[in-house]
């Protein structure tokens, strides 16, 4: 996977797509495309079939939700005013029980599916994201018809963020336990989980509870750094550069 | 006429040629399945959640629990993510390392599997063979990182520490004493390098005993020829990676046609199935643990001229030794803030991918610049294969079913996550 042949991938598709692709971006010699949900399978049909593309494998199909996206916990910007904090609040993941959950999130673009196709003959691969325009349920036309392989990679992410895949023919849960409630790799479901499992000797069944056992805790609160010691670190380290 | 129906039969979790805790719901006409419903799950243990909550370090050893037994190469694709973000390049020295451990990585999996396959179609000394090897590598394993298997031995900016000097040997017990103990321990005189001389001029002797059990014998080949069919077509269709796809006859491998560590600088062959049945994939795993062996031999003669250092000298990314971390306040305030706070890595968003022993892993990696990964995903080569199922073992028999699970070497670990 040269540079050259990658930066000439994006050019390719932005003039065989043209304004079908919200954006085309190559970092680090990897392409990702950005388009809405209505042209998906258009633009994947295209990508599969072309001969100058042929993308004749999905790799992965990824739902990520940016709800806390590039938040922190602990705040080391604004220090010399305010002093350092504890770092031990915030809405984090591992931060809140069930009950605690934060409700009412609504952030614009919060989920978004993300495809990795690979091309074997022309030894070259693809990002496609696309973003789900509305939160509350977020559809996202299924590529089963395309690739077959996306069937349980799309359930895997309904199973996990709740988001919908139109037309997929079977989309039932795959991971998660039978009758489970909630989707559990959203930012705002708990780390520690909703319900607890445990053998009841008076009923004589195994029966679901609160968690009690549990207590939501981070040890090693989030932050972001972006100060120059990282370019400087990289200084340092020599002239070689670049990971093969 | 008695009216015929279709019954519904379960298959699993507790089933020893499930391979771990798949549950199967088969449709069957009779003996021959008409529908075959995998339902995984069972072993979720929402690794990649978990990722989401810890600094970048503490995700390392997780990744060994994913494919449990092919450990390294999961660490491999991790370290590789978090190093292109990063941007931080590896010495020499520890993508030699790296790469051997790969590939010692490839034949502890294909041992194993070669085991269990055959003990599931019901062969029984393989897995006994294929496991006195499994020993002797697991010995590596446990030399570098004091872990025979979840080893957390890669690091982002190179490995852990150097290999040993001196190849641990055995103490005398009960069990081994005198001549016996001399015997195990005669390949343990030197360092590790002269052990792993000495293993590959050995293994493919051992290579010829499995393929002496297997490959004409007349049962394993009734329960693997043209069972399982895959063709090209299908195995692209269903995103099939590895073994998988070179036992359908197209010759794909990210070790030759994406190279990572030092693979473009060895030498070997990739093995390509014709038919792509079970046996072919049989015949090219077998294949694949002979130009494994070929490459740790080149890679030891590598790691012989490459002396040098096996980790990055970046503070910021790597502690500093615990000597300069005790002469030098600089050294100590970097151990304290990686320790305690972990590094950050740059905003943005990776997939890196190695050939694992089962096919192509990878990991997709959003950072938002925090000192915690905002998204993992892990690409598992298992659960990629384990979708095609119902399309595969469809007008099969029953008893196909577990030559299909045992060919398409599932590890629940990984395709549970």
């Amino acid at each position: 996977m040269t540079t050259q042949a990658t930066t000439s991938l994006a050019e390719r598709l932005v003039a065989r797509f043209g304004d079908t692709l919200a954006s085309v971006k190559t970092v680090r010699g990897e392409t990702t495309i950005e388009l809405a949900p209505g042209d998906l399978i258009a633009v994947a049909t295209a990508l599969r079939d072309e001969a100058e593309f042929r993308f004749s494998e999905l790799i992965d199909v990824c739902g990520v939700d940016h709800l806390g996206y590039g938040q922190v916990e602990w705040d080391t910007e604004d220090v010399s005013s305010t002093s350092f904090s504890r770092g031990v609040e915030g809405q984090a993941i591992g931060r809140f029980s069930w009950d605690e959950r934060p409700h009412d999130v609504n952030i614009p673009r919060r989920y978004a599916s993300v495809v990795h196709l690979l091309s074997i003959q022309h030894n070259r691969r693809v990002r496609l994201r696309v973003y789900c325009e509305d939160d509350v349920a977020p559809l996202v036309p299924s590529l089963v018809g395309v690739w077959p392989s996306a069937n349980w990679f799309e359930r895997e992410a309904f199973d996990l963020y709740g988001i919908l895949y139109d037309g997929h023919p079977d989309l039932r849960r795959i991971l998660t336990d039978y009758g489970f409630v909630g989707h559990p790799f959203r930012k705002d479901f708990p780390l520690i989980g909703n319900v607890e499992v445990r053998y009841d000797p008076e009923k004589k069944r195994v029966i679901y509870e609160p968690v009690t056992s549990v207590e939501p805790r981070v040890l090693v609160p989030r932050t972001i750094r972006d100060d120059s010691r990282y370019e400087q670190a990289k200084a340092e380290q020599g002239p070689a550069s670049g990971q093969k | 006429m008695q009216e015929i129906r279709n019954y519904t039969m379960n298959f699993g979790p507790q089933h020893p040629a499930a391979h771990g805790v798949l549950r199967l719901v088969l449709e069957m006409d009779g003996e021959t399945v008409m529908r075959a419903d995998p339902h995984i799950g069972l072993l979720h243990r929402a690794t990649e959640k978990l990722a989401e909550s810890k600094p970048f370090n503490q995700t390392i050893g997780y990744m060994d629990r994913l494919d449990y037994v092919s450990m390294m190469c999961n660490e491999h694709a991790y370290v590789r993510a978090i190093e292109n973000l990063l941007g931080v390049t590896v010495p020499e020295r520890a993508q030699w390392i790296r790469t051997m451990f790969d590939e010692i990585t490839r034949i502890l999996n294909h041992l194993m599997w070669i085991g269990s396959n055959a003990l599931d179609l019901g062969a029984m000394a393989v897995f006994l063979y294929a496991f006195r090897e499994r020993e002797e590598l697991m010995d590596c394993y446990e030399a570098v990182s004091g872990a025979r298997m979840h080893a957390t031995y890669y690091r982002p900016g190179g490995v852990y520490r150097d290999l040993p000097e001196q190849m641990p040997q055995y103490n005398e017990s009960r069990w081994h004493k005198g001549e016996d103990l001399k015997r195990i321990n005669a390949w343990r005189q030197g360092s590790m390098l002269d052990y792993l001389d000495a293993f590959t001029d050995d293994f493919p002797k051992r290579v010829d005993e499995y393929e002496e059990l297997l490959t004409a014998n007349r049962i394993w080949k009734q329960r693997t020829v043209d069972i399982g069919i895959i063709s090209p077509e299908q195995a692209l269709a269903w995103g099939m990676s590895g073994p998988m796809l070179r036992g359908s006859g197209i010759e794909w491998d990210l070790r030759k046609k994406q190279p990572y560590a030092k693979y473009a600088e060895v030498d070997f062959d990739i093995p390509v199935g014709v038919t792509g049945d079970c046996y072919d994939r049989y015949l090219v795993r077998v294949e694949e643990m002979r130009q494994s062996n070929r490459i740790i031999k080149q890679c030891v003669k590598g790691l012989r001229a490459n002396a040098g250092p096996t980790m990055i000298r970046n503070y910021k990314v790597v502690p500093p030794s615990r000597v300069e971390m005790k002469d030098d306040m600089e050294a100590l305030i970097h151990h304290f803030k990686l320790f305690t706070e972990g590094y950050c890595v740059p905003a943005g968003e990776t997939y890196a991918a190695v050939e694992a022993p089962k096919g192509e892993f990878g990991v997709y990696l959003i950072s938002d610049g925090a000192n915690k990964p905002f998204r993992l995903k892990c690409h598992a080569p298992s659960f990629v294969h384990l979708s095609s199922m119902d399309a595969i073992v469809r007008g099969h028999m029953l008893p196909d079913v577990v030559a299909m699970i045992g060919t398409y070497d599932v590890v629940f670990g990984e395709v549970d996550r």
